[in-house]
């Protein structure tokens, strides 16, 4: 029991980083521009297809077909910016809510026409590691591993450089910003790039461990909202914690009840904790 | 009341009753399914409109009260042998009950944050009822055919099933315009406007809005019951689809949120759009992507729907439009 506990939790721990990463790429566009991106869960199953599609038709080593699948998903969020979002940035909520959405229909629409839904998977292995009882995949360290190199690199760009630091502020107070003489549209417009490349490169993290059809992608969606509201909505670092707590929960959640309640637990928690703190457990906004 | 004198009323019910007699007089098979789609639509499409469109607060929850009310009326017809117009009443109810609770909690969140509460009480459902032994697990539950002798045969229930449809959205219609013209939907839609405003000038926003949400359940559980008893089966996939939630945002977005006439015509059109998109040789593989499409154009250039939009460049279709 000790044992299956350590291994267990261990592997919800690795998964938890990936989930982090792609409830970060939400929580930053949230956070910016109140903004709920709905076609997230889309352009995670956009980020494990490019993986796919590189992997087997260029032959590139799936580490590095992500760095080109970041690139590919920043540009893909500022193209979704410009045309589906610019417009109803001020509107109410149900019209950036139905724009994004209107957004997730014609990816999935796209995708089921060209991938069909049968899954796919991406044969790559690189071993296991065994650390006394608890054996490790290689791939899910190497996902951890980048989701850390990730966090801290968004960090780094948010507080340390003129654009990221020009994202904080639009993000605090458009209009004061815009009268400093941010420009405003693209650094949204960035943000929501910066977003859609989180979400991308965290379904090009998923690709490499599990199986995915073009549908997946609403999974860990919502899982990124789960996540959003346990590290606090707007606050990418909290996203990460957030992201490490679910994947914990899920690796134990198995060991006490049939695998099927996990779900239940999930959004049951997930409810109760916006009743309770809409801000988040950790949001000290 | 003078609003039975309304045109707008009767314009909206003759559409609805005219496609309702219409397969009850020809007996035709093909045209009642269409219809009994096209009405389900409507109904839904309606009753979300009490809450989205009065009141302004985003729901995609609406499918849990069609699907837990769904359920509930289902098992009671095929399980415990209920009539199904009691079985449907109870699912209806319900889905009140629940909409009441959840309402007490739920919206003291406002905005976007009662918008992914109401994700997550959709998930929470699906997830609950796949585990939930009494109404099957993740198979669900079938009817006998036993259960069909009382309604003279499975032909017979499927009309009787028909017309409860249409009688209830004509029930959901006549809601929909009685609250429009009343103190209460004054009151709701002033919290739409502004909420701390409407709070300040003495509207009850935390009850009003319960009840709005109470009201816009009902009718969705009664539909779920009528639907899942005409397909025979119920699971928890088809019953807690949260794209369906969408699709119904999607039919009150193009008629126009906030009128009881914007509905049915989003409903109607957004029914005919789906069925050509899925039946064309040239659109099939597409239908998602051009509904997409669709939905985007819409929201960017015509936000307030079909309805909204003719209200607006037309000033003598005020009176006609509701």
């Amino acid at each position: 029991m000790p044992a299956q506990l350590l291994a267990s939790l261990t592997d919800g721990l690795l998964l938890g980083f990936v989930y982090g990463v792609a409830a970060m790429g939400l929580s930053l566009i949230w956070g910016v521009m109140h903004v709920i991106n709905l076609s997230h869960g889309p352009i995670i199953a956009l980020g494990m297809f490019t993986t796919y599609l590189i992997f087997y038709n260029v032959g590139l080593n799936p580490y590095l077909a992500i760095l080109v699948v970041a690139m590919l998903g920043l540009i893909f969020g500022f193209l979704i910016y410009g045309v589906a979002v610019h417009r109803v940035i001020d509107a109410p909520h149900l019209s950036s809510l139905l724009a994004t959405f209107s957004v997730n229909m014609m990816i999935i629409g796209a995708g089921t026409a060209i991938f069909t839904t049968s899954p796919r998977n991406i044969d790559f292995s690189l071993g296991s590691l065994q650390i006394g009882a608890v054996t490790l995949a290689s791939t899910r360290l190497m996902a951890a591993l980048t989701t850390v190199l990730l966090a801290a690199a968004l960090y780094l760009f948010l507080y340390r450089t003129p654009p990221g630091k020009a994202i904080r502020a639009v993000a605090n107070n458009r209009a004061a910003a815009e009268l400093m003489g941010i420009p405003s549209a693209q650094v949204l417009a960035l943000a929501f790039g910066l977003g859609t490349m989180l979400a991308a490169v965290a379904g090009g993290l998923i690709s490499t461990f599990f199986p995915f059809t073009i549908l997946s992608g609403g999974t860990y969606e919502l899982k990124s909202f789960v996540i959003c509201v346990l590290g606090g909505l707007g606050n990418p670092l909290g996203a990460l914690i957030g992201g490490l707590i679910l994947g914990v929960l899920e690796g134990l959640i198995p060991v006490f009840l049939p695998v099927s309640w996990v779900p239940v637990v999930e959004f049951a928690l997930f409810v109760v904790i916006l009743l309770i703190r809409p801000s988040g457990l950790l949001g000290a906004r | 009341m003078n609003a039975w004198r309304q045109p707008g009323l009767w314009l909206t019910f003759l559409i609805v009753l005219a496609g309702g007699l219409g397969a009850l007089l020809t007996r035709n098979d093909t045209l009642r399914e269409t219809m009994f789609t096209t009405l389900m639509f409507v109904a839904l499409a309606s009753s979300l409109n009490i809450l989205l469109g009065y009141t302004g607060y985003v729901s995609f929850g609406h499918i849990v009260f069609f699907g837990l009310g769904g359920y509930t009326g289902f098992y009671l017809l095929s399980q415990r042998g209920w009539p199904v117009y009691m079985a449907a009443l109870a699912g209806g109810l319900l889905s009140a009950l629940l909409a009441g609770l959840l309402g007490l909690a739920i919206f003291r969140l406002r905005g976007a944050y009662f918008a992914l509460a109401t994700i997550g009480i959709n998930e929470a459902a699906r997830a609950f009822v796949n585990n939930f032994p009494p109404f099957g697990g993740p198979t669900g539950l079938f009817v006998n055919f036993a259960v069909y002798k009382q309604y003279g045969g499975a032909a017979q229930a499927l009309w009787i099933t028909f017309t409860l449809l249409w009688a209830s959205t004509l029930a959901v219609l006549l809601l929909s315009f009685l609250i429009k013209h009343s103190r209460f939907g004054l009151g709701l839609m002033a919290i739409r406007e502004d909420e701390d405003a409407a709070m300040v000038m003495g509207v009850k926003a935390p009850a009003a809005k319960t009840m709005a949400f109470v009201l816009s359940a009902f009718f969705p559980g009664v539909i779920g019951t009528l639907f899942f008893f005409k397909n025979g089966n119920v699971e928890p996939g088809d019953a807690f689809r949260l794209h369906m939630s969408i699709e119904t945002l999607v039919m009150v977005m193009l008629g126009g949120q906030g009128t009881v006439l914007g509905p049915v015509v989003g409903a109607v059109t957004y029914e005919r759009l789906r069925s050509y998109l899925l039946t064309s040789s040239f659109f099939k593989n597409l239908h998602l992507a051009f509904s997409g499409l669709a939905l985007l154009l819409i929201v960017l250039f015509v936000p307030a729907g079909v309805v909204g939009w003719l209200r607006t460049h037309f000033a003598r279709l005020r009176g006609v439009l509701e």
